[in-house]
């Protein structure tokens, strides 16, 4: 699909890496914090898989996996006890790197005179652990976003040049993962610290440990490991490369950034308008999805402000209003614009796709719109012969 | 970064609140500000309030239902339901200089506005011995259709910071900071699993007004639409997947017939029920 197809194939580590045992989780975790690290993890909370942060290795979700559907997520108890067995949750790292509700400055008055303040709070050091190599990739793309261009969100930069990536690679991928479509999993690409492929059979519950950086590699040295052995690691990849084979969706085959700028007046996307709830649910479930609005608030004195900066969604009325209306006042015009955007005009804006396969927005969809679904759609109105003879556009 | 501003010219703005059809519910939030409340005095003279003036002794005047004005800023409670209350509310627009409707009564006619769909003599006859002592309209109806209303506070009951953001905002001259978006947002901001996907929970979040900070789905309860209806809700999709979800042709109906029944954003909602008789898929 584009240069990025080829990351799904397992990369070479640069050794053949260490095992270790399932009691290591423990040691892993106790080194993280005593390094300072405030670590965070999926644990079982509220009927999902949620991102929390951990204070013990016993918080993980381990004999949990989940069912998904379009719409629909349930827990369900797995009998071999893997802690990682389970694709992507409601959240996403973004709701540490890129939080909801940030503020960027305070302003007092003082004297008759506005002194302003910007916020300089310093932010904790995070360590991911059990970061999904379709997640990974969310990460480069929203540093790119972030930081890569002529502005940088400092707070971002700040909370994410800290951060400690511990990836899991997916051996169980869920019914709405595409990755392997996407060219982001299940086997982890650049950009880890840690990598880790769980594996549990006959000889033990275990981990395929390798490094990605200095730190990864010193941290390493810390736990209870011991050389790898030939049948861990064949296991290990095989159970990733099975992944690659179980993938429950897939996008068409077709360069997705032509086929959304050739179906801009496609009749597809009346249909899904008439689907779509637009309560943005999509937007914030996304692992790249960044948009943001300000909020300048006073207090009851006048004497004191606050400018905030909160999550916002391309879904919202008020995300396009200028004066005189919203720019894009229909649900069709919406929808168009977030999945154009996300795996179309996302390649012009910041170079590759911004989409990376995880599923979320299928899943947490309240009525299970699926993008490869309506991906396939316009493919195949393409393919139909109806797209050439449709010159009238289509209504706004 | 300092900016001179000049001297800082501080008057006391006026505020009223009137009560019209309601339970009490949202004026009462004004003196739930327990911790702004001596503040939002030092800034606005309260100047009519039944709930916190003494009826009795010198301030009777002032206790009056009427009140004499004029009000800078008047919160007006509650929907029309008698021809007196629809005059009255023709006098507190002509004494008040900006005004705002809080609740779900003074912004959509509340659940009384049920009446608006059934016979109100009917009513009448059922709740009381002597129906010919009651005067009532027959339908209940929000203050915007009776006078200009130049801001609507949506809840049953308001949010208490809500309700300091809209007087604050008018105290510093600027537009409220409340969104029209969904209950949706307010989950994910907050961090909860959505309880639809997760559990199959009907909940009418994506097509209500945001505002209170999601409460019911981070206690596990479906939303139930207190906030009336968010901005254009798609409430075919949405009809749809509460029945999908469980809920049978009148539950729809009925979870539409609350607070906010009256809503015209809600009236295809009996029709758009009655289509999806199929019931939920296997």
């Amino acid at each position: 699909m584009s240069t990025d197809a080829d990351v799904h194939a397992s990369q070479p580590p640069a050794s053949d890496g260490l095992v270790m045992g399932k009691d290591g989780m423990a040691a892993l975790v106790d080194v993280l914090i005593r390094r300072g690290f405030t670590v965070v993890g999926p644990t079982a909370r509220d009927g999902a898989i949620v991102l929390a942060e951990l204070r013990s290795a016993d918080e993980l979700p381990y004999g949990w996996g989940v069912e998904l559907e379009a719409g629909r997520y349930r827990l369900r108890e797995r009998p071999d006890g893997a802690a990682f067995a389970n694709a992507a949750g409601p959240q996403s790292w973004k709701s540490f790197l890129h939080p909801v509700r940030v503020r960027e400055w305070s302003a007092d008055r003082v004297e008759g005179e506005l002194v302003f303040t910007a916020d300089q709070d310093t932010p904790p050091r995070y360590a991911f652990l059990g970061v999904r190599p379709c997640d990974l990739r969310a990460i480069a793309i929203q540093d790119r976003v972030l930081t890569g261009g002529a502005y940088r969100d400092s707070g971002y930069e700040g909370r994410r040049s800290g951060a400690l990536l511990i990836v899991v690679e997916c051996t169980e991928p869920g019914a709405t993962c595409f990755c392997v479509s996407m060219g982001t999993g299940p086997a982890a690409g650049p950009g880890y610290d840690l990598v880790m492929t769980e594996v549990v059979d006959e000889d033990g519950h275990r981990f395929w440990m390798r490094s990605g950086s200095q730190e990864g590699a010193e941290i390493l040295a810390e736990l209870p490991t011991r050389p790898a052995d030939p049948e861990t690691r064949e296991t290990a990849r095989a159970g990733v490369t099975a992944a690659a084979d179980r993938m429950g969706r897939t996008m068409p085959e077709a360069d997705l950034r032509e086929l959304m700028a050739g179906t801009l007046d496609a009749p597809r996307w009346d249909d899904v308008a008439g689907r779509c709830l637009t309560c943005g649910n999509c937007t914030m479930v996304c692992p790249t999805c960044f948009c943001t609005t300000t909020e300048d608030v006073t207090d009851l004195t006048g004497d004191h402000a606050e400018r905030w900066r909160l999550w916002d969604s391309c879904f919202d009325l008020d995300f396009s209003q200028l004066h005189g209306g919203p720019v894009r006042a229909s649900s069709r015009s919406r929808y168009r614009q977030w999945m154009t955007h996300k795996l179309g005009t996302w390649y012009d804006q910041f170079g590759s796709s911004g989409c990376v396969g995880c599923g979320r927005c299928i899943v947490w969809c309240p009525v299970g719109i699926d993008i490869t679904e309506e991906a396939a759609a316009l493919h195949d109105w393409t393919q139909s012969g109806t797209s050439a003879s449709a010159s009238a556009p289509e209504p706004p | 970064m300092v900016t001179d501003l000049g001297p800082v010219i501080r008057t006391r703005p006026k505020l009223a609140v009137w009560k019209f059809a309601s339970c009490d519910g949202c004026q009462l939030t004004l003196l739930d500000c327990e911790d702004e409340l001596l503040g939002l005095t030092e800034r606005v003279r309260i100047d009519h309030f039944l709930e916190m003036t003494p009826a009795e002794g010198a301030d009777r005047e002032r206790a009056q239902l009427d009140g004499r004005g004029p009000y800078d800023l008047s919160l007006v409670e509650g929907s029309i339901t008698t021809a007196e209350d629809a005059e009255r509310i023709q006098h507190v627009r002509r004494i008040s200089r900006y005004l705002v409707t809080i609740g779900a009564c003074a912004t959509a006619g509340g659940v009384q506005a049920l009446r608006n769909f059934a016979d109100v003599d009917d009513f009448l006859a059922a709740v009381y011995a002597r129906p010919e002592y009651i005067a009532t309209l027959e339908t209940s109806t929000p203050i915007s259709a009776h006078v200009p209303v130049d801001f609507e506070l949506r809840g049953c009951p308001i949010d208490r910071r809500q309700l300091i953001e809209v007087i604050t905002a008018y105290l510093a001259g600027r537009r409220p900071q409340i969104s029209h978006h969904s209950v949706c947002f307010e989950c994910k901001r907050r961090g909860t699993t959505c309880i639809t996907v997760a559990h199959g929970t009907p909940c009418l979040g994506p097509v209500t007004h945001a505002g209170c900070g999601a409460i019911c789905p981070a206690y596990g309860r479906g939303c139930y639409g207190c906030f009336g209806p968010s901005s254009k809700p798609n409430l075919r999709s949405m009809v749809a997947q509460l029945r999908h979800d469980g809920m049978s042709e009148r539950d729809v109906q009925r979870v539409f017939r609350t607070f906010n029944a009256a809503s015209p954003e809600y009236a295809p909602v009996p029709d758009l029920a009655a289509e999806e008789r199929q019931g939920p898929p296997a």
